[in-house]
């Protein structure tokens, strides 16, 4: 079994954030990434499946340069090959034109499996992995805590988190899109022998006529959305801040808890 | 004719939930700035509870389609009606409350119709070339003002609580039936069942104070500072996401739109970021400290009390000083 896993690289949670001079996304300039959260858990539950079912794992995202490191981490997790949808074209697409891009590239591999995350940390759509199913008209589903393969009924046995605490077990046929929950599993670490062979595996960057698509089907170009401007939210102002040395204002704190809040 | 601005609301017990209320109310709202008109579209299986709601609001009609098939919710059967309805009727405009379900079928309907698709707006203005819809990006940490193009339809979630219910006020909507070809619809899945998510030993919508951790918190092995403040304030501990899935501690501490809502008086946020998802469960509070090491973090919005610094600086300071004054 072919497990396809796309995996995008966004702005580590801790990073601090300046919006870029022309407001239009933030400043990139020695941001530090990292793998976007649901995705970690993606990779690992493939590689599980893989090692379950004797295949293979083939890592996907579309990005600037530097996803080539994000690539190379799911390489030296276990990953076999990794494809990286480096154009300048692919890049400001909204859910659509980057679902459509994605979706060609795991057709190219032949994939009988495709495993992405939730919702990506950065734009948060929550949509790419769904209309990656639509565009190779595979069943699919978000929100997924748990996947177990049914190989003699060709399909795939999936828990999918509700509302209120409440999980949904259902069954779809394979090919499938598995959008994974973070929290799934345990992701490993890469061993020092899997960082070794990563440098030794291929990263295959693609453009979009490598894929069949015209240019302007992707990216920014082939979007329905078009990102305007981002800016900080206004403050709310009610906050009272308390500064000082950490003994001042935990004894500030504390007393006005006591006397003003009364809530101890 | 006017301009349809359809809003899809979600039924919760054959009633209509409150985020399909304001999804309506979102639906009014945009039907004001473009000089539309706001419709229902409900699908649904016997539900006289929510068509007796929507008949009594104002809104310019309501389509809705009553069968078995509605009964209980797969992608497939959503995406094919909605996609039939909408070819049918051409609305500008199709707005749905941005929940766990919707989010499961709404970007496969938009693939389906290549439709652009805006999630989770909070808010919508008339700009230069339309509508300007704003989200929430990078975890809430900054706004994005975005803006489609075409001449729709246009797929749209919304927030909740971005569009009060009550931007829709009583009326009277007429009904008219939807019509479908149901044999064509296909579920997408085959659902097996329905189960509790986790054994939820503790209950924490009880809890008179609560200490939250979130990943600032940094590992398993610094929550000890942490458990003596929550023992020395009397307190439950709760966490953020990442901690529970990180193991650092059991799912039970949950608190967000997929783990436990609390309402305590005193809710104190260490380390934690303040995403939309956790906000949700914890915006019952009535008092709110938050204690952050970036000054920028969303929490301090909803907080009456903030501390910009090191959490592990600040937690055994406050243990500190409550026991002394205590
Ligand atoms: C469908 C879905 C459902 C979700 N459900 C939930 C849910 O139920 N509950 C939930 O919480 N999340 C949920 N999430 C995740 C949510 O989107 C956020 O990712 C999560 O809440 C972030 O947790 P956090 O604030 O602990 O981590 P981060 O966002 O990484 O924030 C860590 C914070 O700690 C601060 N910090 C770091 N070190 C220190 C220090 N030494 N001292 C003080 N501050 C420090 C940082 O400045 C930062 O603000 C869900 C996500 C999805 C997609
Ligand atoms: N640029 C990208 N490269 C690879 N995968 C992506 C990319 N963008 C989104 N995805 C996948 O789609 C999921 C949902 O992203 P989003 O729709 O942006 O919330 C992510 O968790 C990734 O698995």
């Amino acid at each position: 079994m072919k497990i396809a896993v796309c995996i995008k690289q966004v702005p580590d949670s801790e990073a601090r954030l300046r919006v870029a001079a022309d407001g239009r996304w933030i400043d990139e300039e020695e941001l530090p990434f990292v793998i976007n959260e649901s995705d970690q858990y993606a990779v690992e539950e493939a590689l599980t499946i893989a090692e379950q079912t004797g295949g293979e794992v083939v890592v996907i995202s579309l990005g600037p340069e530097r996803v080539r490191e994000a690539l190379r981490k799911a390489l030296a997790q276990g990953a076999s090959r990794a494809v990286h949808l480096s154009d300048p074209a692919f890049a400001g697409g909204d859910a659509l034109a980057t679902g459509r891009a994605l979706a060609a590239a795991v057709r190219r591999e032949e994939a009988d499996l495709v495993l992405t995350g939730s919702q990506s940390s950065d734009l948060g759509y929550g949509a790419t992995g769904s209309v990656l199913a639509g565009e190779l008209g595979w069943p699919h589903a978000w929100l997924v805590m748990g996947v177990e393969l049914d190989a003699a009924a060709g399909e795939v046995v999936f828990v999918r988190e509700m509302e209120a605490g409440l999980n949904e077990r259902a069954r779809m046929p394979l090919p499938a899109v598995i959008e994974v929950q973070a929290g799934i599993n345990t992701p490993r670490y890469a061993s020092l022998k899997g960082i070794m062979q990563a440098k030794r595996k291929e990263i295959a960057a693609v453009g979009p006529g490598d894929l069949g698509l015209s240019p302007d089907r992707v990216g920014a170009a082939g979007s329905g959305l078009e990102l305007l401007a981002i800016r900080e939210p206004e403050a709310s102002g009610e906050v009272e801040m308390l500064e000082g040395d950490a003994a001042e204002v935990a004894r500030r704190l504390v007393e006005k808890l006591r006397t003003e809040a009364r809530v101890i | 004719m006017p301009e349809r601005i359809w809003a899809v609301p979600q039924l919760k017990g054959g009633a209509l939930a409150p985020a399909g209320r304001e999804a309506l109310a979102a639906a009014r709202r945009v039907a004001e700035l473009l000089g539309g008109s706001a419709e229902a579209v409900l699908l649904h299986s016997g539900a006289t509870a929510a068509r007796e709601e929507i008949a009594a609001l104002d809104l310019a009609a309501a389509h809705e389609a009553d069968a078995a098939v509605f009964s209980s919710y797969t992608p497939g059967v959503w995406v094919g009606a909605l996609a039939q309805a909408i070819a049918a009727h051409a609305p500008r405009v199709v707005i749905l409350p941005h929940s766990y379900q919707t989010v499961d079928f709404l970007p496969r309907l938009a693939q389906e119709l290549q439709a652009p698709l805006v999630p989770e707006a909070v808010s919508v203005r008339r700009g230069d070339g339309g509508l300007i819809w704003t989200r929430p990006v990078l975890g809430g940490k900054l706004l994005a003002d975005v803006r489609a193009r075409g001449e729709g339809p246009l797929l749209v979630s919304v927030q909740a609580g971005a569009f009060p219910a009550d931007g829709v006020g009583a009326g009277d909507t007429p009904l008219s039936p939807l019509e479908l070809d149901l044999d064509r619809l296909e579920p997408g899945r085959q659902v097996v069942g329905v189960e509790e998510a986790g054994e939820d030993q503790i209950d924490l919508s009880q809890a008179e104070r609560i200490v939250a951790v979130g990943r600032g918190v940094g590992g398993e092995e610094k929550l000890g500072p942490v458990r003596e403040l929550a023992e020395a304030l009397g307190a439950e501990l709760g966490a953020s996401r990442p901690v529970i899935d990180s193991g650092w501690l059991p799912r039970d501490r949950q608190i967000g739109s997929s783990g436990q809502t609390v309402a305590p008086k005193l809710y104190l946020a260490l380390g934690i970021s303040g995403a939309i998802q956790h906000q949700v469960g914890m915006k019952g509070s009535q008092v709110v400290v938050a204690v952050n090491k970036d000054r920028n973090a969303p929490i301090f919005a909803e907080a009456r009390y903030g501390v910009v610094g090191d959490l592990h600086e600040i937690v055994p300071e406050l243990t500190a000083a409550l026991r002394e004054s205590g």
